[in-house]
């Protein structure tokens, strides 16, 4: 138990060296460095989300922006009528509810035949809104005009990303965690050994869905103007996707490691090669997916792996209590 | 002692200030560097790559072919600055912001569309640059120019095209040319849904026959139901508040299906050269969204110099605004004979300015002299409406048919 706790408090001071660290950043930097700063932790919340669920259990989901586009017009539609904590609370529990009526439906469907579900599950609500705005609301922009500084929009970021990792990392080492991955490995197994695998997908599939919802509804002051194409754009799906297996879906800080690098990438091309951009970010996907098939996170264990069978003395100590948390 | 080194050294500081004051407030930059972000990917890249991009650049060879912006003794050459927003509002956002911290661009010129305006509004706004969002078209122009004080529309709102296009079918009912039935499409977006609202309004208000209307969601191609439940109406007038994709395929299907109603008129697009490219003759009597006034020489000439720089025509809606949004711009710099952000706005707001649309001013923060109603003319797109003002060309009634 020593070396795990020796981890957890490891984990723990990096946490809130991170959140230290983002809460005195507007103090630093210009509006560029909050803009920076906003766009890696908006991925990085979506992307640990996304992993949450997807990383453990296998499924992958295409319908990040489903959830992000409902916080989004959860606050173009109530945000100048309700207190902006209700606001936010409505928007997570909304995308909470409909990930629990969806997954109900639906998480029985496995492998290719989910994620094209996930991906179709985005494009229906996206429809469904522009169906209703255009048909019922009479008019299918919305405009969002809420005081909110870039300096706020960090400030509750690091928040939501702080509270999703002290989330995530009591699901890792619960019962709820293991079964996940107990699903991922083999779900008839799992089924077999009396986990209830439709409730522990749901109810992970739907916190993740919630945080992604918080992400959307905290941005969405930032575009002043919403419709459903902006608030529904598949592009987001696909980079929190590639960002969290870059990094490592398997691990909570994985997709940590990808947001990293793929948004400092993302800035670098579009700084330098503005006309480039589509171009060289596919190369860098295939890249990606040839060259570090298992994440930055799978590439560090590896190595990790590697060095204590080189020097196996060293495996006593640290390694034993960790076959716990794995 | 301390005393007096401290003494001297505050005097020092204090000489230093009041030296790089003044200079600072003279002291001009080599050039006048300008920044945007566009979008040549994505959704929004057609209507930038049209309307916006050729513009910037067209307008930027001729300023610097000139010599430069002319700011009090000298001239100044631009120097540009360009991202592509990848027809994102996040991305939109964040190259605005690069735009004005890291590049500290002088001026940024606007993106493509209501919806990147809109986005990138409150960045420009906080940073004090003026921003002429020359593309954005709200029935809310107001309650925005309310809010950013340094915003100008140069395209009007919704509704005043929907009264252009409305008023000149009085006209003709009043003149006995129609009786009155109408049909009316629309795209479910937001500048087709405040378009066709307006539209169905001053439609009813006006007691007009309106036999049909019905709308489809953005970027539906299959257009054939819709044309064939209008037709069975038999309309005299077929208005489509359509986008360009949807205003190639109800023309082109309505060519291939033989409806051919006196007056066709669909929105936005109609005036794209692309159009006429794609249907030659056939454009010939099709009504539209803008126009130009064929007889101005400055347009003429304008026209002519777009093609020749950029190897396209000009958009003969917004492409015009465009440019005379930056020569609006750059007249407004050279009488502030400054870059200061407060004073170049207060001579946009104040001033005349000569430009490809004639001269113009731009009372209350907003042009809104520009055509509401054209139609291909001798393959022109000439303006029609309002057709009291001058310039305006006769409606060519009925419509030629489909060859």
């Amino acid at each position: 138990m020593m070396a795990l706790s020796r981890t957890t408090l490891f984990g723990g001071v990096l946490l809130l060296a991170g959140v230290i660290g983002f809460a005195l950043l507007p103090g630093f930097v210009g509006g560029y460095g909050l803009s920076m700063a906003i766009n890696f932790l908006m991925f990085a919340i979506l992307a640990t989300a996304w992993a949450m669920f997807s990383g453990p259990s296998g499924y992958v989901s295409l319908a990040t922006v489903a959830f992000f586009g409902i916080g989004a017009y959860t606050v173009a539609v109530l945000g100048e009528r309700l207190p902006w904590g209700a606001v936010l609370l409505l928007a997570a529990a909304i995308a909470f509810l409909v990930a629990l009526l969806v997954g109900l439906s639906t998480l029985r469907l496995r492998g290719v035949y989910f994620v094209i579900f996930s991906f179709g599950l985005a494009e229906l609500i996206r429809q469904v809104v522009n169906w209703y705005e255009s048909t019922q609301a009479g008019s299918v922009g919305r405009y969002v005009f809420l005081d909110i500084t870039q300096e706020q929009i960090v400030w509750q970021l690091t928040a939501v990303l702080a509270l999703l990792f002290i989330v995530g990392w009591l699901i890792e080492r619960s019962r709820v965690g293991f079964a996940l991955r107990m699903i991922g490995d083999d779900e008839t197994v799992a089924l077999h050994c009396g986990v209830n695998i439709t409730l522990i997908k749901v109810l992970v599939f739907s916190l993740s869905a919630a945080f992604m919802a918080l992400v959307g509804a905290i941005v969405a002051p930032r575009w002043t103007y919403l419709d459903p194409s902006i608030a529904f754009n598949p592009n987001i799906s696909f980079q929190v996707l590639i960002m969290a297996l870059l990094g490592g879906a398997r691990r909570l800080y994985g997709p940590l490691l990808g947001v990293i690098p793929m948004v400092l990438l993302f800035e670098y091309l579009s700084t330098h090669f503005p006309h480039l951009f589509s171009v060289l970010l596919g190369v860098t996907f295939l890249a990606i997916v040839y060259l570090v098939p298992h994440g930055v996170a799978g590439l560090i264990e590896g190595y990790v792996q590697r060095y204590r069978k080189r020097f196996p003395g060293k495996r006593a100590e640290s390694d034993i209590p960790k076959e716990g948390a794995l | 002692m301390p005393s007096t080194s401290l003494a001297r050294a505050l005097l020092g500081i204090g000489a230093c200030v009041a030296l790089s004051f003044p200079a600072m407030a003279d002291d001009l930059p080599e050039s006048i560097r300008i920044g945007y972000a566009v979008s040549d990917t994505g959704p929004y890249a057609g209507g930038a790559g049209t309307t916006i991009t050729p513009n910037y650049k067209l307008w930027v060879e001729e300023v610097n072919k000139a010599g430069g912006i002319r700011v009090g003794e000298r001239q100044l050459p631009i120097e540009v600055v360009a991202y592509d927003d990848r027809s994102s509002s996040e991305e939109a956002v964040r190259a605005v912001e690069r735009l004005i911290n890291q590049d500290e661009v002088h001026f940024v010129l606007p993106p493509w569309g209501t919806a990147l305006n809109l986005a990138v509004a409150p960045v420009l706004h906080r940073a004090g640059y003026p921003h002429l969002a020359v593309t954005a078209v709200s029935d809310r122009q107001q309650d925005l120019m309310d809010r950013w004080p340094r915003l100008f529309f140069f395209l009007s709102t919704s509704s005043h095209y929907a009264e252009g296009i409305v008023t000149m079918l009085e006209e003709l009912r009043e003149s006995g040319e129609i009786e009155g039935r109408v049909a009316m499409v629309n795209v479910a977006d937001q500048f087709g849904i405040e378009l066709a609202n307006a539209a169905r309004a001053l439609l009813q208000q006006a007691e007009f026959d309106v036999v049909y209307s019905q709308s489809y969601p953005p970027g539906s191609q299959d257009m054939q139901g819709i044309i064939n439940s209008a037709r069975q109406q038999d309309p005299e007038a077929f208005l489509a508040f359509s986008y360009p994709p949807e205003t190639i395929a109800i023309t082109d299907q309505a060519k291939t299906l033989g409806f051919n109603p006196p007056l066709f008129y669909t929105a936005v697009g109609t005036a794209f050269p692309l159009y006429k490219n794609r249907f030659g003759d056939n454009v010939e009597g099709v009504l539209g969204i803008g126009g130009v006034d064929s007889d101005s020489e400055v347009m003429v000439d304008y026209i002519e110099r777009h093609t020749e720089m950029t190897g396209q025509a000009p958009d003969l809606w917004a492409s015009a605004p465009t440019y005379a949004s930056l020569q609006v711009l750059q007249q407004a710099i050279e009488r502030a004979g400054s870059i200061d952000h407060e004073q170049v706005v207060a001579e946009m707001e104040n001033g005349t300015f000569d430009t490809v649309l004639g001269e113009i001013t731009l009372d209350g923060r907003a042009y809104w002299e520009g055509w509401q109603v054209g139609q291909w003319q001798d393959g022109v797109f000439r303006a029609i409406g309002p057709s009291d003002r001058e310039g305006a060309a006769e409606i060519v009634l009925p419509k030629p048919d489909w060859r």
